[in-house]
């Protein structure tokens, strides 16, 4: 098993993302129209949740690069209210082919979340 | 058989219903700069010094745009606001680079109905400059009719 490891989401770091992705759909920062179209607050970027699965695995490599394949599904979405939130990253490596478990709330968020690594 | 299934594709489908198959137009060169391999790392914590490969989500800029043509498209009849991202796979043929001028081009790989929507499946091929590949990134569309 690799060890656990939380990382702390916050609106700004949303924002930060939807400028440097290109993604600027307000209900990952705009909490009134997150509502309007029936979500319970503002969410997370799947591709933001995606790329702090890849950052979990740069850190366990210890040097980026080295993910050669990258897959998930979009099960549940990130749920960052104004205080924040915490999503939680582990995995298993077997042979280069890491299994992760994404979870925020105590719920899985990714699907199937896979990295092979080159 | 055939007609009938034909008949419940036609009014079951929201989006154009031989859009399977179909290859959209490269997306303009995206020229990638360390300041934007930064941005995006910094976003999301990941550490990044100049001279690193960019992160491996980072191809998702291009394959966005290329997403974006298909989703704005009149022939396709995508209703934005009804679209989620179900699903999303990078496979890398080398890593991105600050330097790399990159193309999208997205091809619509199948197109089926579950439970009232339209689930879109797209691969776009990341190139370089060189036309080499760079990157296959599978997104999967998720679009449903909605009450809007």
């Amino acid at each position: 098993m690799i060890p656990a490891k939380t990382y702390r989401v916050t609106r700004e770091d949303l924002v930060a993302y939807a400028n440097a992705s290109g993604d600027p759909n307000p209900i990952h920062q705009d909490e009134e129209v997150a509502r309007s179209v029936g979500l319970p607050n503002v969410i997370a970027h799947g591709m933001f949740t995606m790329a702090l699965a890849a950052r979990f695995v740069d850190e366990y490599v210890g040097q980026p690069g080295q993910i050669q394949e990258l897959s998930a599904k979009f099960t549940k979405p990130v749920v960052v209210p104004i205080e924040g939130t915490d999503v939680t990253i582990e995995g298993e490596d077997v042979d280069g082919k890491i299994r992760l478990t994404v979870t925020c709330q105590g719920e899985r968020v990714l699907g199937n979340p896979v990295a092979i690594l080159r | 058989m055939a007609a009938v299934a034909l008949f419940r594709a036609n009014v079951t489908l929201m989006v154009d219903s031989t859009l399977a198959g179909r290859a959209f137009p490269p997306t303009s060169a995206y020229a990638v700069t360390e300041a934007n391999i930064a941005a995006f790392a910094q976003a999301v914590g990941t550490q990044w010094t100049p001279g690193d490969p960019a992160p491996a989500t980072f191809p998702i800029v291009v394959a966005f745009a290329a997403m974006q043509d298909l989703m704005v498209d009149p022939t396709v009849g995508i209703k934005l606001h009804n679209v989620i991202h179900g699903q999303q796979k990078f496979v890398h043929a080398r890593s991105v680079q600050a330097g790399d001028h990159l193309t999208a081009q997205l091809t619509v790989t199948g197109l089926r109905q579950i439970g009232g929507a339209d689930i879109i499946a797209t691969t776009s091929a990341i190139t370089d400059a060189n036309g080499e590949l760079v990157c296959t990134a599978e997104a999967t569309l998720i679009h449903s009719g909605g009450t809007q």
